[in-house]
């Protein structure tokens, strides 16, 4: 019997196995998925709300109003989209074409430098189901999957079986965590947890580069030379290795150099291949990265004018807003007001906001318009990219009158 | 969890095999194995010097309750769904290896031990567990891959 199963879009590892149960158009009942899918899940089914200026209006209002602000904006910031579908993605690059709005996503203070240079074929990668089907070693590298993406070890990385792993994770699987705390992950991996000090991690992977080539591997803080070569001959016998980035690593590294280094002589000296795969936490974060970057060769901060494209820092949310050099918002299912410091997001509140969101948030309750759309993956359908690049496709759980903001952004292009 | 030496300290010492054990320290164990309960020493529960004593063992074992008939409990509390003992658990593994076994939504759900409903580990067919029945080993799968300690045998 062939089970319907629905997609759980609460993090970045896009679950496609999880059954539910419904009573009266809500859900009651969740199989297989975590608690943060859980809730995810039963977060839905409000009503509908279109707010201007903090009061109830009605949908053409909200949209006509919002499309003034964008219109009269010389240079519209449009931001966010980590949990909206692809579809809805896509739309918003039209737009922001359109608008020659500058835009960002998240990505620009978090895994895009990583999910880039994956794109421009830097780092060998891989898929999820390639690991579960043959990985021996996984490394967790300032990530802590157990907390962020819950079934990662379960579902993929270290517990299942697979084709060519039938014997089991203690027979034939080492996981690894590398972390600058004992965090849940690294529990898991216990005697294979290599504690880092803050800020340690580029000199750690020289060392383990050192180690790797047969030269001792040194640092300034000691590291147990004994430890990080016993580290090296684990990663030079694996026949298919991974290294999971997580924040913890890149906010420790200057640039991806080490990394690039490190992937490069794992290839060359271990027994068979090394790949990376970013952490990415957002469902549909690594979906804006490569949305972009096919229409435009960048994953984030962008300026659209006339037709052509500019990318650099100065088009980051954080640097366009610092630099006061947009002049409205519009921001889809993102909370800059509550996650981004407080000197660069009071910049915000000097221009006109729209948000769309299915929560009421901090930056929704200081817009100038704000519409609740559905929650993207519970109440409306489409397909989002998993954190390994795999496009996943689902349908909506359960009815809403709420629009979804691929709808909302449809119809804000057509009042423009 | 306390330990069968620390049952044996409380009880009367006085080998009187009226629990129909050979000697206190043989009830000790049996109470650690749950084969019999405080109520079965009868000068536990008679001698008002024991009372004391007898609450506190009665006590140690109250928190199992909630527990299987095999000891095994769930903090519903700590764990949060994570599937890292459904899938590493081997009577799981065997019984459904294309569904649990593979990481994926079980396919078939009766002959499995553990499974996540609405986040949170659920046991069942606790008989099936290889701590317990006759050809019984310290098999540790749940205990050793939860992240945050939630599975306990007490
Ligand atoms: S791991 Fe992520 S995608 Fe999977 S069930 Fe949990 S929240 Fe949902
Ligand atoms: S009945 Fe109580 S006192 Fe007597 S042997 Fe058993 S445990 Fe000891
Ligand atoms: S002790 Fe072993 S057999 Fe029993 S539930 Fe845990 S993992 Fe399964
Ligand atoms: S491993 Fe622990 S946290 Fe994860 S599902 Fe099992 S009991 Fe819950």
């Amino acid at each position: 019997m062939e089970k319907d199963y629905y997609v759980c879009t609460g993090c970045g590892l896009l679950c496609d196995d999880i059954e539910v149960e419904l009573e009266k158009n809500a859900v009651n009942k969740v199989y297989t998925a975590c608690r943060v899918g859980v809730a995810h899940m039963k977060e839905g089914s409000r009503d509908s709300a279109f707010l201007v200026d903090g009061k109830p209006a009605d949908e053409a209002a909200a949209i006509k109003e919002a499309a003034l602000i964008l219109k009269n904006a010389k240079n519209p910031l449009v931001f966010g989209l980590g949990t909206s579908t692809n579809e809805a993605q896509k739309l918003a690059i039209e737009l922001a074409k359109k608008l020659s709005a500058t835009l960002d996503d998240t990505s620009s203070f978090c895994l895009g430098p990583v999910v880039e240079a994956l794109l421009q074929e830097k780092f060998k990668t891989c898929t999820l189901d390639d690991i579960r089907h043959k990985a021996d070693v996984a490394i967790f590298w300032g990530a802590d999957p157990s907390d962020s993406h819950p079934r990662h070890l379960s579902k993929f990385s270290y517990f299942p079986r697979g084709q060519e792993k039938q014997r089991g994770w203690e027979e034939e699987r080492t996981a690894i965590c590398v972390d600058i705390r004992k965090s849940h992950t690294a529990k898991i991996c216990g005697n294979y947890f290599f504690q880092v000090p803050q800020g340690g991690d580029a000199e750690f992977i020289e060392a383990l580069i050192a180690g790797l080539s047969g030269k001792i591997p040194k640092t300034s803080y000691n590291y147990p030379p004994k430890k990080l070569l016993e580290l090296a001959n684990i990663l030079k016998g694996a026949k298919f290795g991974t290294i999971f980035v997580g924040l913890g690593l890149l906010y420790s590294l200057e640039d991806l150099g080490p990394l690039v280094r490190l992937l490069e002589t794992l290839n060359e000296k271990a027994k068979g291949s090394f790949h990376l795969v970013p952490m990415v936490g957002h469902y549909n974060m690594r979906g804006f990265n490569e949305n972009l970057f096919a229409e435009t060769g960048y994953v984030n901060s962008v300026k659209f004018e006339e037709g052509a494209v500019k990318h650099g820092p100065e088009y980051s949310v954080v640097e366009a807003l610092k630099a006061k050099a947009v002049d409205a918002a519009l921001i889809i299912g993102s909370d800059p007001l509550s996650s981004l410091p407080r000197s660069i997001a009071k910049n915000l509140l000097e221009i006109p906001i729209i948000t769309v969101d299915p929560c009421e948030t901090l930056t929704s309750r200081k817009a100038k318009v704000a519409i609740r759309s559905g929650v993207s993956g519970v109440e409306s359908g489409g397909s989002a990219t998993r954190m390994d690049g795999v496009e996943v496709s689902f349908k909506p759980i359960v009815e809403t009158n709420r629009p979804s903001d691929e709808e909302v952004l449809k119809k804000l292009m057509e009042a423009l | 969890m306390t330990n069968a030496m620390e049952i044996y300290q409380m009880l009367p010492k006085t080998n009187c095999k009226k629990c129909g054990k050979t000697s206190c320290m043989a009830f000790a164990v049996a109470l650690m194995a749950r084969e019999l309960t405080a109520d079965d020493c009868p000068p536990l529960i008679e001698e008002s010097k024991y009372k004391e004593n007898y609450e506190k063992i009665s006590g140690l074992f109250k928190t199992s309750e909630g527990a299987t008939e095999t000891g095994l409990i769930v903090h519903e509390d700590l764990c949060f769904g994570c599937g890292n003992c459904v899938v590493a658990c081997p009577v799981n593994v065997a019984n459904d290896p294309y569904g649990v076994g593979s990481g994926k939504a079980p396919s078939k759900t009766e002959k499995l031990i553990l499974i996540i409903e609405d986040g949170i580990v659920k046991a069942q067919n606790v008989g099936e567990c290889r701590r317990f029945g006759k050809n019984k080993i310290l098999c540790n799968g749940c205990i050793v891959t939860c992240p945050v300690e939630a599975i306990e045998f007490v």
